[in-house]
């Protein structure tokens, strides 16, 4: 009777050494550091090594180790003052094409990282660092799809001599053409129905004299364009982040509209939100030479037109019909013009949008071209208790130039104000050419100085709480609350070590559920104590005393801490971050706690009674 | 040792009273007055900002009187060196911009104040937020009910969860009349106070249930308070320790944990409360009896012999 079979033991040994083994790394802290990482054409190296260790040592900055991983370089520091003065010194050494991001490297020893064992993963409330949720607007994705397709539409009638009077919006959706006549309407429809796949064509009911046909996009192809938006922006999202230089970004998709991003450790919070809130597209229009901007600003817009405004202040007339979009552009590149000697940049179109450029600029040779800048800022606003969203879009003309020649895949924007222009206009094409706007409708954001305070408050909390409780039953049950003391240390070690290893995220709120997590497993003890000691006064033997407490209060304390891991799960579910973290901690603190409140008292209990002959038991 | 035996089931009915009017309290305030909500749950934006010394509040509050941000609700946070801003969702107002441009107008005070942190919560977010919000906490007392039926028996889980709304209601009604701030925090923390005072009142009910079997001869009113009174230590014992880590929380943990230790404090309280004197009656007055617990019959055979 109460003896533990030895295999029990070492169970519980290797458990508790697991449990060590994986808490451990939590206790090294972490350096400040520089993450470097090379962009498209760069690589690193031996010879980045070199670089980076030879500038360093110019400038007088000691640095505590560096490590060439595998596309990424490692450089220790041993304060925050001396990182960020490297970074500006390695980021200028190294020049364009490499990302030199601040980091906190954990410090965790090598025979430690062996094992797979690194420290947990701290919250954005912890850490300080940028959270926003970002909706992507597919009604506007869908709005641009049925654009193309009437640009596309237009020209396609055009080439085939159908005639037809006009290609607009549908009230009800889709797209209206109106032709000619019946004739050319059907001769149209079948031309349509072969060559577009993806649109459906109807001829509605209509007692007017035209002859319309209305095209709406399938819905499979409907379906395709909102993925294809979505993954687009979220991959547009991942090289912004990139160019802002942070190291672990978690940008993840949630929903089928949205996108979480996530930037720990950032210090500049408002370049983050202007850089990722940049919901800017490109859009390419030939200027409307025939008509004066004058006459459109007293009222008379021309048709088939629309009046811009460029930078400098100045109207401009463009054409109604866009020739390009900027998600036709997959790179882009700043450089020196050689034949003006001005900064220019490179464009590089894909297949379609090249199509789309010869066609459009081999008739207006000698025309210009603009490039007309947008963006997109969203209010929703409480008109009579429901939500209204309301889109506002600002408009710019950054570039009107004269298309010298036909273009094609390739070609130059010039006429730029200076290198700097066209590096931020470059590296917007190249990153920025969003398929739909993207609005941050949730962001949350901790400052350095919060995250670190939330750390020791919660820190010190956790540590005074659990002594309290130590102090208290060692008093109220003696040698048994002693034992209750070291299976609550015990609790603690493994929750962190489940923490570190599933790499689950401690929040604010986390800590709070460890801190109770500590109050509550000493229930499960208190259970299993109180039984004893009831046992007891019924005038049992001790042994037989101890015995029965163990079983009878089991189920108890099953029933009791399934129901509560039911709330956690609802937690869990629900909740969005911090919440979750809470979720996660509490669950863990309950299992942990009943392996350490059952197994390892009754291992420790066996141990000092089991098996003697006891007459007596303080409890 | 002398045991001092409590006839808690004696006097249910003077608590059932006192229940009843502190829910009808709750109720109303909550219907007429509601819940202060956090921008978690309206939307806005929140921003905190730190200062080296003490603030005077009303320099802040005139400087922003005079901005686009008049309708900004301000206050100090936990100390006279830490206030809080709070914007209410704004028509007219680009929403990603708002906080730009208040930390803008701090720092032109030239007062040296360090950004804390920012929320900034769209209002549709905050619509599925309390949407969630109710719905986690439905689900949450679904689940329990089924679990709770199954394992004992169908009055019990109808005592069980009346316990458990009596508890989020009445913790509700604490923060509307007391017009604490209810964000998702303290929602989180209801969750947890749920998980709290089920604990309780299934260590109860397990005592209960083994009494039953194993006792003859007694009115189930007696085999109640033979339990409650068995239970009493552990329940004291649990509830003191658990107040103790809550303590250190609501002292120490900072202000952002400061009202979650709050709600807990509170629902902690009330749990135990409610499991002495709202689970065990209303189990009692649905007409438990010995036979309902019986392992012989399967639970399945018990419930479809009733009407």
């Amino acid at each position: 009777m109460n003896r533990y079979s030895s295999w029990k033991y070492i169970l519980i040994l290797f458990l508790i050494g697991l449990g060590l083994l994986f808490a451990l790394p939590n206790i090294y802290g972490k350096d400040p550091s520089l993450q470097v990482s090379a962009t498209r054409s760069a690589e690193i190296s031996e010879l980045t090594e070199f670089q980076v260790s030879a500038a360093l040592d110019e400038a007088g900055l000691s640095y505590k180790d560096m490590t060439l991983g595998i596309g990424n370089l490692t450089i220790r520091f041993g304060d925050e003052e001396t990182q960020l003065r490297a970074q500006s010194i390695v980021k200028e050494s190294l020049g364009r094409g490499y990302v030199v991001a601040l980091n906190l490297a954990p410090a965790t020893p090598d025979w430690l990282s062996q094992f797979g064992a690194e420290p947990m993963s701290l919250g954005l409330d912890l850490r300080g660092g940028v959270h926003f949720l970002m909706e992507v607007d597919m009604d506007a994705a869908i709005d641009k799809a049925e654009e193309r397709y009437i640009s596309d539409l237009r020209s396609f009638l055009r080439e085939n001599k159908v005639r037809y009077k006009t290609i607009t919006h549908n009230k009800q959706g889709g797209l209206l053409i109106r032709f000619k006549n019946d004739n050319e309407r059907d001769n149209g429809q079948s031309l349509i129905e072969k060559n577009f796949l993806d649109l459906n064509v109807v001829t509605p009911e209509t007692s007017e004299n035209e002859s319309p046909l209305i095209s709406t996009i399938k819905e499979e192809a409907s379906f395709e364009i909102q993925r294809l938006a979505l993954q687009q922006n979220i991959t547009t999202l991942r090289k912004r982040v990139n160019e802002l230089g942070v190291a672990e970004p978690v940008i993840q998709r949630q929903g089928q509209n949205r996108v979480v991003i996530q930037l720990p450790g950032i210090q500049d919070t408002a370049r983050a939100k202007a850089i990722l809130g940049a919901t800017a597209t490109l859009e390419f229009r030939l200027v409307d030479e025939e008509h004066e901007p004058q006459d459109a600003i007293s009222g008379r817009v021309p048709a088939g037109s629309k009046l811009y405004y460029q930078r400098n202040g100045l109207p401009i007339l463009l054409r109604k019909q866009i020739m390009l979009t900027g998600d036709s552009i997959i790179n882009a590149a700043s450089g020196i013009d050689t034949l003006s000697g001005g900064p220019d940049v490179t464009i590089t179109l894909d297949g379609r949008g090249a199509k789309r450029m010869s066609r459009g600029t081999r008739d207006n040779v000698g025309k210009r071209l603009a490039v007309v800048f947008i963006e997109y800022q969203m209010e929703t606003d409480e008109v009579n208790g429901e939500l209204v969203k309301t889109k506002e879009i600002i408009e710019e003309v950054i570039n009107a130039a004269v298309i010298q020649e036909q273009l094609g895949k390739r070609f130059h924007i010039t006429g730029l104000d200076s290198t700097e222009e066209a590096k931020n206009l470059a590296l917007l094409l190249r990153a920025g050419a969003l398929a739909a706007p993207i609005y941050i409708i949730e962001e949350r954001t901790v400052g350095p100085s919060l995250g670190q305070d939330n750390i020791d408050k919660g820190f010190d909390s956790v540590v005074i709480g659990f002594i309290l409780v130590l102090i208290f039953m060692g008093i109220y049950y003696k040698i048994f609350g002693l034992i209750a003391d070291v299976a609550l240390a015990l609790n603690l070690v493994l929750i962190v070590a489940l923490l570190s290893l599933l790499q689950a995220t401690l929040t604010l709120p986390g800590i709070a559920g460890i801190v109770l997590t500590v109050g509550m497993a000493v229930d499960a003890n208190v259970l299993i104590f109180e039984r004893i000691r009831e046992e007891i006064r019924n005038g049992n033997s001790p042994q037989a005393s101890i015995h029965a407490g163990y079983q009878k209060a089991f189920s108890t304390i099953a029933d009791a801490n399934i129901t509560t891991l039911i709330a956690a799960l609802m937690l869990f579910s629900f909740g969005t971050g911090p919440i979750q973290g809470f979720a996660v901690t509490l669950s863990l603190g309950i299992i942990c706690s009943m392996f350490t409140a059952i197994m390892v008292t009754r291992g420790l209990v066996n141990l000092l009674f089991g098996g003697k002959n006891l007459k007596r038991l303080t409890i | 040792m002398k045991k001092i035996e409590f006839n808690f089931m004696g006097s249910r009915k003077i608590t059932s009273v006192i229940s009843a009017l502190l829910i009808i309290f709750s109720t109303i305030s909550i219907s007429y007055q509601g819940l202060n909500l956090g921008i978690d749950f309206t939307g806005g934006t929140l921003v905190e900002v730190g200062y080296p010394e003490a603030v005077d509040l009303d320099k802040v509050r005139r400087s922003f009187d005079n901005s686009d941000f008049s309708a900004a609700a301000i206050q100090y946070f936990g100390s006279a060196k830490e206030i809080l801003i709070r914007i209410p969702p704004q028509q007219g107002l680009n929403s990603a911009d708002i906080s730009s441009r208040i930390l803008d107008l701090i720092s032109a005070d030239n007062t040296s104040g360090v950004m804390r942190r920012v929320e900034f919560v769209g209002p549709q977010v905050g619509e599925e937020l309390r949407e969630d919000g109710g719905l986690a906490m439905l689900y949450a007392l679904l689940c329990i009910m089924i679990y709770v039926a199954f394992r004992f028996q169908m009055r019990f889980s109808v005592g069980a969860v009346a316990a458990l709304i009596h508890d989020v209601v009445i913790t509700l009604g604490f923060f509307s009349i007391a017009r604490f701030n209810f964000d998702l925090t303290i929602l989180a923390a209801l969750l947890a106070v749920i998980g709290y005072s089920l604990n309780d009142t299934i260590v109860v009910f397990d005592r209960v249930r083994e009494n039953f079997r194993k006792i003859r001869e007694k009115a189930p009113v007696d085999v109640f308070n033979i339990s409650l009174n068995q239970t009493l230590s552990r329940t004291l014992m649990t509830s003191f320790t658990t107040l103790l880590v809550l303590l250190a929380l609501f002292f120490l943990g900072g202000e952002i944990i400061h009202g979650f230790a709050m709600a807990l404090i509170f629902g902690v309280l009330i749990g135990t409360y409610s499991s002495i004197y709202i689970a065990s009656p209303v189990t009692l007055a649905l007409g438990i009896k010995k036979e309902d617990l019986m392992p012989v019959k399967k639970e399945g055979e018990d419930l479809s012999s009733r009407p």
